[in-house]
């Protein structure tokens, strides 16, 4: 299965944003040094009166969002994923997420397939940070397409949200487009022996360990759970309940993210034969994000393989 | 208000400021205490505010950073009229709106929520860069503590503020000397402190914080910058007006028993009695 490669994610990130500043004058961007690297330099273009860079200072970053936000206006903040939820995970939770303001955190360089800077820019508890604030909502788009879907629907929400995008070009995985909405999980492919939940940039590795899998007579479903939070409780409970096993991919060390998410629910409401695919509780390296990928067990091979150990 | 009016008031707030932490049997009244002249000079003389209307858009902005002296703040905006008094009575009651540090969700006036040290100066920095955005002219003004500068998060929100020259901001400083494990020039030398704002772009003044006509002036000269913006490092001591508390870091994060609270009350009566006169 070979898929098209295409912007990453950030890219289309970049574009969206500076898209959505024409429909919205009250969005404000901030960003902390790195507006290159996660693209908000487009919309500063664009619109440099909206736009500050503060300099390598994240959590007063975060602070002027909580400031801005009670004025009314919609802050995007962005930095590495690693800097902004680790170095003011504080001020997420003290000066935004607790007042309940409505700040919007884009992260880039998300997960290890950042590669050759090494662990220290690489993200792996990201999203179980974000994800353990009250209401705030977090995204892992898989591609451009759906980057470009999810984005403006930032605005929909009144809670904080929390976007991971990604440092390589992502495979495409969706049509030019697509309706895909945040809070519901998208079935990619139907199947009846399995379901693999992913999101990011594993979607295409499991839609091609579904299409081995499928060589080896299995019917396997998959499922893009680009929104972690709110959880699409009903379209993974189905496919669970359809198939009978999950196995769960993300580019987020196994404690605390997707895969923890998801075994909480089925736990709860519908257990089933379950395995979690992701970084095992170690940090990764430098090298190219397609070593580290493979290094650290997160390719299709990997997931087709834990997939053959709960179908045997 | 006249000066005597305010000086009246700054006993009725202390009074409050025992009261409700000794009723809740928990809190800083030291911290608390120290703040009193600076919060009613704000609320009472300097700021634009409507306290029927405590969303009002062209509001002057306050952030207590230093969210632990925060019944001084239930106090001042109780008597600016933004609550009835008696709700100071619910201090840190389950359900209340008066959390024990503030709540920017749960209680209009409360323009951020503090409890972490060194957030405020950020967000308050943010409120003053929304002026702009919104062709607003109000002023955001921001009260630290002394230890709370032990934080570099301050002075990266200083930094930033003075490089967009945030001519509404302004940061006061109560220095009233103590930290909660102790002397600040023991746990974290801040000194010089005058100096640091200024190396960080600031204009700055100090004042004695509890000298009620330097402290009005004061904040006079901090809103009316036009180019920078301007820090007033306001000398105060902690516990001030209850004999017992001043400088008495015992009284940091613990509440008057019922002996100490009814001696703290008489005191501020009897100190009250003797300027009205």
């Amino acid at each position: 299965m070979k898929f098209e490669i295409g912007l990453a994610t950030r890219d289309a990130y970049g574009e969206a944003l500076r898209d959505l500043g024409d429909e919205y004058s009250d969005i404000v961007v901030l960003d902390g040094d790195l507006s290159q690297s996660t693209k908000t330099y487009m919309f500063a273009e664009k619109f440099p009166e909206r736009f500050y860079n503060v300099g390598i200072q994240e959590a007063n970053m975060v602070g002027l969002a909580a400031g801005l936000a009670s004025s009314g206006l919609t802050p995007f903040v962005s930095s590495f994923a690693c800097f902004l939820t680790n170095r003011a995970y504080d001020q997420m939770r003290v000066s935004v997420v607790y007042p309940r303001l409505n700040v919007k955190f884009v992260a880039s360089h998300g997960g290890i397939s950042g590669g050759e800077d090494g662990a220290t820019q690489q993200s792996i508890e990201d999203l179980a940070l974000m994800a353990s604030l009250p209401e705030m909502v977090v995204c892992v788009p898989a591609d451009e397409h759906a980057t470009r879907a999810l984005t403006p629907q930032l605005m929909e929400w009144e809670s904080s949200c929390y976007l991971r995008t990604g440092r390589p070009r992502a495979p495409i995985v969706y049509q030019p487009g697509v309706d895909l909405k945040i809070g519901r999980a998208e079935v990619l492919r139907e199947g009846t022996d399995l379901t693999i939940i992913t999101c990011g940039l594993l979607v295409a590795e499991a839609l091609e360990a579904a299409e081995a899998l499928a060589a080896e007579s299995f019917s396997v479903e998959v499922v893009d759970c680009h929104t972690m939070k709110p959880l699409d409780k009903k379209t993974i409970l189905q496919s669970a309940q359809k198939t009978g096993a999950v196995v769960v991919a993300e580019e987020h060390q196994v404690w605390g993210g997707l895969g923890s998410a998801i075994a909480l629910l089925l736990g709860e409401n519908f257990p089933v034969p379950f395995k979690l695919i992701g970084i095992e509780d170690t940090y990764a390296e430098s090298g190219t994000g397609e070593q580290l990928l493979d290094v650290y067990g997160l390719t299709s091979p990997y997931i087709a393989e834990a997939a053959r150990g709960l179908l045997s | 208000m006249k000066l005597e009016e305010l000086k009246l008031l700054t006993y009725d707030i202390r009074s409050d400021i025992v009261e409700m932490i000794g009723r809740a049997e928990s809190g800083h009244p030291g911290s608390s205490l120290s703040m009193v002249e600076l919060v009613t000079a704000l609320f009472f003389e300097i700021m634009e505010l409507r306290p029927d209307e405590p969303d009002w858009p062209e509001r002057d902005r306050f952030v207590l950073s230093k969210g632990h002296g925060v019944p001084a703040l239930y106090s001042v905006l109780a008597r600016a009229g933004y609550f009835p008094l008696d709700k100071l009575r619910e201090l840190r009651r389950l359900g209340s709106p008066l959390q024990g540090h503030p709540d920017y969700s749960r209680l209009p006036a409360v323009e951020a929520s503090t409890g972490s040290l060194g957030q405020g100066l950020s967000i308050s920095a943010g409120i003053a860069l929304s002026a702009c955005h919104l062709d607003k002219n109000f002023h955001s003004f921001c009260l630290l503590g002394d230890g709370e500068l032990n934080e570099g998060q301050v002075w990266e929100a200083a930094a930033f503020a003075a490089h967009h020259k945030l001519s509404n901001l302004t940061a006061i400083v109560d220095y009233n000397k103590f930290q909660l494990d102790g002397p600040v020039d023991e746990i974290m030398q801040m000194e010089p402190m005058v100096d640091k704002w200024q190396a960080f772009g600031w204009e700055v003044q100090e004042v004695d914080g509890h000298d009620l006509e330097q402290v009005v002036e004061a904040l006079h000269w901090t809103k009316d910058s036009d180019h920078l913006p301007r820090c007033l490092i306001a000398h105060t001591i902690k516990g001030k007006g209850v004999s017992f508390m001043e400088n008495n870091n015992k009284f940091h994060g613990k509440a008057p028993d019922q002996q100490e609270l009814a001696d703290a009350l008489a005191e501020l009566r009897k100190a009250r009695q003797e300027v009205a006169g």
